[in-house]
């Protein structure tokens, strides 16, 4: 078995009263890609952002690399720029071009300088299928085209891990077959991926397991054969039945 | 009886109050321009510790906004110049006083649109810069500021041409700008219409380029 990338310890998240996540543990080893589903509500965005502390655990802890993520500020920079993350809504920086947008954080974490950088981003802008709009801007782009920029900015920083917080829900339906060719294609490059998603397809082709959230909690987990084919919970199964 | 019977017919007397006009337009632009710019350094991080979680900062902040924006400048400008020197033992010069005073009340109000413009910008932008590994300062300056700024350039202008407007209140503390001088020459000269008239086109022609830089400045980071 190879090594566990990131593993989430006992974590729980409150905002107020409300208990968003209760007590979830869950490992992914490298390589691995593992998609979370679940209805809306159920915790799967929250659960990701509390991995990269973009929301603050209320208690349980990451280990990365079988070390704790410790709470220090430089600690929680340096895990961020070796797992990266693609949000639902894109989130480009409107004023840069998509160069600009993809080679902006290696320059300035100084992971790259700005020649190497700019080959890179067209490199990568390529890889999505994107390098004739390496000088236009976000609101130029479709949807589908922004979310691709997105994912190159994120690999730009050469992360051992990518977190995809429901990457196509914010898209056309047409646009959101380049976007998952793109995932499918890190995936098979061996990309650790850790995907919240409504792509029951995508979860089941490509995935190596898959995990069903609701109400905070993992109510049923394993390979997506199993998943969607043979779900042992009646939760699980009245979920999948509204995607058959 | 029409409105040019108020205007004086020799216009003679302006050979003698243009020129008092730009010596006092020095002053008004010396003290504008350094006082809006220490206005913007007061203001934009009075504006950030506002809409941050500093509690002890935030409520410093909220005592100045709140004693600025309840007195009016001409109180404040008599306080500066007559009251806070005998407190701390220090005399400021008119036209040291003068700075203060917009430095202090422009301040007072930048940091209410520095303040707004950061809250406007969508927090998927702070969120994809700490996404990527960029430090919290870094995301703010790089990812969050060039946005806010945008925002917030027309209300800006807008209060620094308040800015300009207001210096002629510093007339109370003696500070020889525009609106002093000719006060100054019209207590001599009695020539009240033709003085406050050509006070007023003056300040409308020193306002209306300012205007234009704003436009300028505006259409130009808009691109």
């Amino acid at each position: 078995m190879s090594e566990t990338m990131i593993e989430i310890c006992n974590l729980s998240k409150s905002f107020g009263d409300l208990e968003v996540l209760k007590d979830i543990s869950l490992g992914v080893t490298r390589g691995e890609v593992v998609c979370i589903i679940g209805p809306s509500g159920s915790g799967k965005s929250t659960l990701l952002r509390c991995v990269n502390r973009l929301e603050t655990p209320s208690s349980g802890e990451i280990k990365y690399k079988g070390k704790t993520v410790s709470v220090k500020k430089s600690d929680i920079v340096q895990f961020r720029r070796e797992v990266g993350m693609v949000f639902r809504r894109f989130n480009l920086f409107p004023l840069r071009t998509a160069l600009e947008n993809v080679m902006m954080a290696p320059v300035l974490t100084r992971k790259k300088n700005r020649e190497e950088a700019r080959t890179k981003a067209l490199e990568l802008l390529d890889k999505v299928g994107l390098a004739s709009k390496a000088d236009v801007r976000p609101a130029q782009l479709s949807g589908g085209q922004q979310q691709r920029v997105a994912i190159a900015r994120a690999l730009a920083m050469e992360p051992e891990a990518l977190l995809f917080d429901e990457p196509t829900s914010a898209l056309d339906p047409e646009l959101v077959g380049d976007v998952l060719e793109v995932m499918r294609k890190l995936a098979d490059e061996g990309m650790t991926m850790i995907v919240v998603t409504h792509e029951m397809g995508f979860a089941a082709n490509v995935a190596d397991h898959v995990i069903f959230m609701d109400g905070g909690f993992i109510v049923e987990q394993g390979p997506p054969k199993e998943i969607f084919t043979a779900p042992q919970q009646k939760r699980t199964k009245e979920f999948l039945s509204r995607f058959l | 009886m029409s409105i040019w019977d108020f205007l004086p017919h020799n216009l003679a007397f302006l050979s003698t109050l243009l020129p008092m006009l730009f010596r006092g337009l020095k002053w008004t632009v010396i003290i504008s321009v350094i006082g809006i710019s220490l206005a913007l350094v007061i203001g934009s991080v009075t504006g950030y510790v506002l809409q941050s979680r500093f509690r002890t900062a935030k409520k410093i902040a909220q005592v100045y906004l709140w004693v600025i924006r309840g007195t009016p400048i001409m109180v404040q400008a008599l306080y500066v110049y007559y009251v806070i020197p005998k407190m701390i033992g220090i005399d400021f010069s008119s036209n040291q006083a003068g700075v203060i005073v917009v430095a202090l009340n422009s301040g007072a109000f930048v940091a209410e649109v520095v303040r707004g413009a950061l809250m406007e910008v969508d927090c998927g932008q702070c969120e994809a810069g700490l996404s990527l590994g960029l430090t919290e300062w870094q995301t703010l300056f790089h990812c969050v500021v060039p946005l806010a700024f945008r925002a917030a350039l027309p209300a800006l202008f807008n209060q620094f041409i308040i800015a300009v407007k207001d210096t002629a209140l510093l007339s109370v503390i003696v500070v020889q700008e525009v609106t002093k001088e000719a006060q100054n020459y019209a207590a001599l000269s009695f020539k009240t219409i033709g003085t406050y008239t050509t006070l007023a086109l003056f300040y409308l022609a020193v306002l209306s380029a300012l205007m234009l830089l704003g436009k300028l400045i505006e259409r130009r980071v808009r691109r």
